[in-house]
């Protein structure tokens, strides 16, 4: 799929045509004007045309803020102090603002993570694609007109003369980025920075933006610094990958040196963490039934003064069943009602219609008051680990509230939140420490303790990996594993990732549109789906021939992949 | 398949992990305490200003009766509307009250108002508040009384309650507090609201938390910082308000000492001695803009969405 030769020796090659587009040299980063540790150093790397540099990095390795610095759009708490950006040989961190705006436009552009929030929502597409056209050109309006028309043309807008005259809030997510990506690259600029652009997206859309930036950037040999924490879209698309941790650049080298065979330990322990799509092959579970599922709807009508609004089903007969020790995933993008489906099980929503078994008794009509004693049963771990933990409240109060609320007495709960906190990795100190004393991986441990402290039978963990970093995902997800098999928990996995589904779970379940369109053991649904969407999904899934714990392209066996998702040769 | 040997790196390198991080999200919990951020705040010179005045005033209101001060309510014909002396160091009124004194006795009502209207209003705002933004189905009735209440001029309101029940200190406050705490409740309300859908109070009832833990361990906490604020505003609000209605006759009894009182029944005399309207004038306005520059600040700490850039 790649026309652009893929050799890493440019001994032979043309100096001038090889000569970067984007040199950094030595950059470091300080907070304000202290003397303390820059908070990033060393960082040199360089950019070709045409080609794709994927810098990766987990949360807080200065991935973004380095982009940031190439762009002159360093916050004020920040002060570069120290090293060189070359753009096109011109120092961009001694440019003056003026000079910085009009290069912003015209020799690098950048794209964002959140479409949305990246456009004006009160101003239409076409204006906004427009503005840049105004203030960087001097050409005609019918002129400006039609270069905005033909570069909406170019990212594959359908209607485009409608969608000219939109708001943002009329589209789709993927199709904001589009739009995004418009705004960046109508003036063409050498370099586009694209920071996460596709984090924000489901996966079937992350694919098709992915193959956009990549024909846009063949036709006019832009070089992409792509920056992400995602491996699979790094096997996917990058020519070379740069590594950060912790604000310095760890690795360089090509996409092959580093997946294949990475030099640092850091960077190995960071492929080697991205979970396998393969499933994990497992015995199934003769267990008893723990939770029944049986025909749950949710309905929502939007309340209008006069006449009754149109109902919204978010979740149409959806049934499932938990055994003891067995973790079932849910799949879907997002709106397939994956969450909402969680939230009614733990009864956080009143679902319309349909049972939810908890050994036998149905909970789904019962009351609040009367829901009290079944609330022990099921417990629920959420996506955001900086949002579930009340920042007043400390560790140990937080994780011993069901025991208390249960009527534990508060020394025998403190001594089992003690023995919780172990049990999850923490150190029992952390009782008398405050949640912002704790990373996020931490955090999530606290809550999965939390969850853990009445004994529940199930665990419902929603999205509860998603926003961690894959290293302290891969830990968490060990976690979980480790504490089913000593429990024989049962969880109820929500998750858009079919990596981390694959490997954790032993029956997958996936959702689209509210309904339950496929169902069955993991490793059949995941290799052998019968249902031509769930084939969609995980063809889309990024990263999917590269075996990332072994080092090499997957072996396949069971399912072919399509020519277009292979990923480039390796030699 | 993944082997155990895989997975080892992963735990060495824990410790990588926990580095100097740079998300934003983290940056918000490392904020320096509450005390030491309203120390700081106090660094610039308008607030220092404003908080040495606010000092003062109270400092003196409290100590009104050792400082120099006689009775502010004892008539003295013989010395009515005299010049500065050395027996009355402010002159007197029309009835040979001592002004000094009752200046400074006067400090002592408009913080007693400020006070308890500020209390008063903060108490049923909050409860109002509490059961109009987590009992949904009061939401729409308890919203609309409050609006009710919004659409009616305060000062308005204030003359007919105290004209239909007479003046009394218990019916000015009254009178000062109704009229704030729509606003309360709107603030608390929206907070109650925005806080529910909060993970951290959805694993709380999950785990079994009941109604009154819920409320004031997870949700009321949050409304402390804009309800200081709030409170600010009222304060000075209800000092000015008190005043106004003691200047328009429909406030205090003319017999308490109160800046509004002063002021009203020294226009007369204006001319003759512009004291009297002088000294509780400059006091209320000193007050005021102290309580409000205050207010400023404590937004600014406490509430940085709301803070201006300057």
């Amino acid at each position: 799929m790649r026309n652009l030769p893929l050799d890493s020796d440019d001994t032979g090659c043309d100096t001038d045509r090889e000569k970067p587009v984007l040199q950094i040299e030595d950059l470091a980063i300080q907070i304000g004007g202290s003397a303390a540790r820059p908070v990033i150093r060393n960082v040199s790397y360089d950019i070709k045309p045409g080609e794709t540099l994927c810098v990766v990095g987990e949360s807080g390795s200065g991935k973004s803020v380095t982009s940031l610095a190439i762009m002159g759009l360093l916050p004020d708490a920040l002060r570069s102090c120290g090293g060189r950006v070359l753009l096109d040989g011109e120092d961009v961190l001694k440019a003056s603002p003026a000079r910085l705006r009009e290069l912003r436009a015209t020799r690098m552009a950048m794209i964002f993570q959140e479409p949305m929030t990246a456009l004006n929502p009160a101003e239409t597409i076409g204006r906004q694609i427009d503005e840049v056209l105004r203030i960087h050109t001097k050409l005609g309006r019918k002129e400006r007109r039609r270069r905005v028309l033909a570069m909406l043309e170019s990212v594959h807008l359908p209607d485009i003369e409608r969608i000219y005259d939109a708001y943002p809030h009329q589209l789709s997510g993927g199709q904001r980025q589009r739009v995004v990506i418009s705004i960046a690259l109508i003036l063409r600029p050498k370099l586009l920075i694209a920071d996460e652009p596709t984090t924000a997206l489901d996966v079937t859309t992350q694919k098709q933006i992915l193959a956009l930036i990549r024909e846009l950037q063949q036709k006019h040999n832009t070089a992409v610094l792509f920056i992400t924490h995602d491996f699979g879209v790094v096997a996917e698309i990058a020519d070379r990958i740069v590594v950060m941790n912790s604000g310095q650049v760890i690795e360089v080298g090509t996409r092959e040196e580093i997946l294949a065979h990475p030099r640092e330990a850091y960077t190995r322990m960071l492929v080697s963490s991205v979970p396998s799509l393969v499933p994990k092959r497992r015995e199934a579970e003769r267990n008893e039934v723990v939770l029944d599922v049986c025909g749950l709807s949710k309905t929502y009508a939007d309340k209008r003064l006069f006449r009754r609004g149109r109902p919204v089903a978010a979740a149409q007969d959806v049934n499932l069943t938990l055994r003891r020790g067995e973790i079932v995933g849910i799949v879907g993008e997002s709106g397939s009602g994956k969450s909402t489906v969680a939230r009614c099980i733990v009864r956080l929503l009143d679902p319309t219609s349909g049972t939810i078994r908890i050994h036998g008794s149905d909970i789904a009509q019962t009351s609040r008051s009367h829901l009290r004693p079944f609330r022990r049963r099921i417990q629920i771990v959420f996506q955001d680990p900086y949002r579930s933990l009340n920042p007043r409240v400390k560790v140990g109060d937080a994780v011993v509230e069901g025991l208390l609320n249960f009527g534990t007495p508060r020394d025998d709960a403190m001594a089992k939140a003690k023995n919780l906190l172990r049990t999850v990795g923490l150190d029992e100190e952390a009782i008398h420490r405050y949640p912002h004393q704790f990373s996020g991986g931490q955090r999530q441990r606290i809550c999965i303790a939390r969850a853990l402290a009445l004994e529940p039978d199930v665990l419902v963990a929603d999205e509860a990996v998603s926003a961690l970093d894959v290293s302290v995902q891969a830990q968490v997800l060990r976690l979980l594993d480790e504490i089913r098999e000593r429990t024989g928990i049962a969880v109820l996995f929500i998750t858009h990732d079919l990596r981390v589904a694959a490997q954790i779970c032993d029956g997958i379940v996936v959702m689209q549109n509210g309904r339950i369109i496929e169902a069955g053991p993991a490793e059949e649904v995941l290799t052998a789906p019968r249902q031509a969407y769930t084939r969609t999904l995980i063809e889309a899934a990024p990263g999917r021939g590269w075996d990332f714990q072994n080092f090499r392209p997957l072996q396949i066996d069971s399912a072919k992949p399509a020519d277009a998702m292979q990923p480039k040769q390796i030699h | 398949m993944p082997s155990s040997a895989n997975h080892a790196p992963a735990e060495t390198n824990t410790e990588l992990m926990n580095g100097p991080s740079l998300s934003l999200q983290d940056a918000q919990y490392l904020a320096p305490s509450l005390l030491a951020q309203l120390i700081s705040a106090l660094r610039s010179v308008p607030a220092l200003v404003a908080f040495v005045v606010i000092v003062t005033v109270v400092l003196v209101a409290l100590l009104a009766p050792f400082l120099g001060t006689v009775d502010p309510v004892a008539i003295d014909p013989a010395s009515r509307l005299s010049r500065v002396s050395a027996e009355h160091w402010l002159g007197t009124d029309a009835f040979g009250r001592d002004t000094y004194s009752r200046v400074i006795y006067g400090a002592r009502v408009s913080l007693l108002v400020g006070a308890g209207a500020t209390l008063m209003s903060l108490v049923l705002g909050v409860l109002i508040g509490v059961i109009a933004g987590y009992f949904r189905t009061a939401d729409a009735v308890v919203m609309r009384i409050m609006d009710g209440i919004m659409a009616i001029p305060s000062i308005l309101l204030a003359i007919a309650l105290v004209s239909l029940t007479g003046g009394s200190l218990l019916t000015v406050l009254a009178a000062i507090t109704i009229p704030e705490v729509p606003r309360v409740v709107r603030l608390v309300r929206g907070v109650i609201l925005t806080v529910r859908t909060e993970p951290y109070v959805e694993a709380a009832i999950s785990l079994g938390t009941g109604t009154p833990t819920l409320l004031v361990r997870h949700m009321l906490p949050n409304t402390i910082a804009p309800l200081i604020v709030q409170g600010t505003y009222i304060f000075a609000a209800a000092i000015l308000i008190e005043a106004t209605l003691s200047f328009l006759g429909a406030g205090l009894p003319p017999e308490i000492p109160s800046w509004g009182n002063m002021m009203s029944e020294g226009r007369m005399y204006f001319q003759l001695l512009p004291g009297l309207i002088l000294y509780p004038g400059v006091l209320l306005a000193a007050t005021l803009l102290s309580v409000n520059v205050l207010g400023d600040v404590l937004r600014d700490v406490l509430d940085p969405k709301m803070a201006r850039k300057s």
